[in-house]
């Protein structure tokens, strides 16, 4: 197993963080050992990408504070880093441009992580696609073998899968190409629907190769809505968010029954984008 | 507003290792009690089992009571208490019990304790109460035949009281209807839910690390660093141990 090529994966989870909680991070430590597991697959970097300001969901606190908690959060993490730049862009970006956004990055070779994998050594130093992969081939034969660049894929919840069925959330086109260009690892409760719904989308059933569902064998139900609402009611989030998240929003005060009426009445971007899009 | 009874929870278990479920049973217990607007939780313990228990998969209790220190290095009001787990013999939960309400009584005066919820101390003269911490799930094991003596159950829930967090599966009402010695001391046995699931068992997380999976994020980090630096749960041992009662 050792001997043959395995694809490195980059695992990008997209999302509000809205705050960052225990379970987001078990996403990634379940993905990263499902997939390295099946024999295929090498992860060497996970990406949480908080979503921007523009995408106008209620009780959507200001990004720099979601991008510092997620910071926070990964800080005594080995592979998971926080991304900022979905949080930059002025216009809420859709999901299926943040994935190019990063596949790019990583072809450009001009990825700054620091550690990890053989391929991204000398961070900085930007190389093309080609270069690369022949300096891999004359000089890197003790490292263990992997096919080129490596591959980004959206990590999720069952809950992302669901949502599209939504209506006007998704653009079927972007769909298409996160399931077939990218792909989907999503963590799903054992005995969940997830199954059942890529069989009943004509899409996901023709991408399912692409689409890897992982069970996870123990309830963890710790959403970011449930965490606003313990605050909200001066219960303790102790243990479900890291203790220096816990932290950081108790010092800033960050989440009150005033920061749940943001956006409140406002259409999600997406909605509005894309009802717009289609009423053109 | 009228004073508060102080409380003070004692969770009696393997822990083997300690969790992040654990730590959370004090946390919803401790907010359930301060709702009611009657008690004041002044502390926490825990008190890992004695290695004479003799539960399959047990590691040796020095290593149970040190993990459980390291995971509550951060709080402010839990403690870990060796002195269940030094004792030459296993003992049954309501001589434990027994044991922290003499030292509890022994250390009066003594009423400071992390208010997070300021100002509302307990009342100088108040005794503090001592009440056993339990997931709903040992709440069912009282139905379990031979498991708990009927004296016991009664002195626990009589002279101490029972505080009890709801997980997933479990109907801690339905336990308390079923037990006549229950329904009668129902104002000693608070039921407190925890709003998130969050089923993290030992076992789960015993079988993880054998297998090389990753806990992060289901323990605290120095716990896990506990675990790796001792070579604890490594060998590949069966996991048909579904006995997670005690008494």
């Amino acid at each position: 197993m050792e001997n043959s090529e395995k694809t490195e994966l980059v695992l990008l989870a997209c999302g509000s963080f809205n705050p960052i909680t225990n379970m987001h991070l078990r996403l990634f430590e379940l993905a990263k050992d499902y997939m390295n597991g099946t024999g295929k697959y090498k992860v060497i970097k996970g990406i949480i990408s908080p979503v921007g300001d523009a995408y106008k969901k209620k009780g959507l606190i200001s990004a720099h504070h979601r991008v510092f908690m997620a910071q926070l959060a990964t800080k005594n993490s080995e592979w998971v880093e926080v991304d900022t730049w979905e949080s930059l862009q002025k216009e809420w970006v859709e999901t299926a441009k943040v994935l190019r956004h990063h596949q790019e990055k990583l072809e450009a070779g001009s990825c700054d992580h620091q550690q990890g994998s053989p391929v991204l050594e000398r961070p900085g130093r930007k190389r093309k696609w080609a270069e690369q992969r022949q300096d891999f081939s004359h000089k890197k034969s003790l490292e263990p073998k992997t096919k080129g660049v490596p591959k980004v894929k959206l990590l999720c919840g069952a809950d992302l899968l669901e949502s599209f069925g939504v209506p006007n959330l998704w653009k079927r086109e972007d769909i298409t190409q996160i399931v077939g260009d990218y792909g989907l690892v999503c963590i799903t409760r054992a005995g969940n629907d997830a199954q059942k719904f890529i069989y009943e989308s004509d899409v996901l059933w023709k991408h399912q190769n692409n689409i890897h569902l992982v069970n996870e064998w123990i309830t963890n139900d710790i959403s970011s809505t449930k965490i606003r609402r313990a605050l909200i009611r001066g219960q303790s989030i102790r243990y479900l968010v890291p203790d220096v998240v816990q932290e950081y929003i108790e010092k800033h005060n960050l989440y009150s029954s005033e920061s749940e009426e943001r956006n409140v009445g406002v259409i999600l971007a997406p909605l509005q984008r894309n009802i717009a899009e289609a009423n053109s | 507003m009228k004073s508060r009874i102080p409380v003070v929870l004692l969770a009696c278990g393997s822990f083997n290792p300690i969790t992040n479920m654990h730590l959370r049973l004090f946390e919803v217990a401790r907010d359930h009690l301060h709702q009611t607007g009657m008690y004041q939780v002044i502390g926490g313990i825990i008190s890992p089992v004695n290695d004479k228990y003799g539960k399959k998969d047990l590691v040796a209790a020095r290593h149970r009571v040190a993990m459980a220190r390291l995971a509550l290095q951060t709080s402010d009001w839990i403690r870990v208490d060796p002195w269940e787990s030094e004792q030459a013999q296993w003992m049954e939960t309501v001589k434990v019990l027994r044991h922290h309400h003499r030292e509890l009584l022994r250390s009066l005066p003594q009423k400071e304790g992390p208010d997070r919820d300021k100002a509302l101390p307990a009342a100088p003269t108040a005794v503090p109460e001592l009440k056993l911490l339990c997931g709903a799930d040992v709440l069912k094991t009282f139905q379990t035949p031979h498991l708990w003596k009927d004296a016991h159950i009664q002195e626990i829930v009589e002279k101490f009281g029972l505080v009890c967090v709801g997980r997933a599966g479990h109907d801690p009402e339905r336990s308390i209807l079923s037990l006549p010695i229950l329904q009668k001391y129902r104002h000693n046995v608070h039921l407190a839910r925890e709003p998130v699931q969050n089923e993290i068992s030992a076992t789960y997380i015993r079988r993880a690390l054998s297998q090389g999976q990753s806990v992060k994020y289901l323990l605290p980090d120095a716990v896990i660093d506990y675990i790796k630096e001792h070579n604890l749960y490594t060998k590949d041992s069966s996991w048909k141990d579904n006995s997670t009662q005690r008494n």
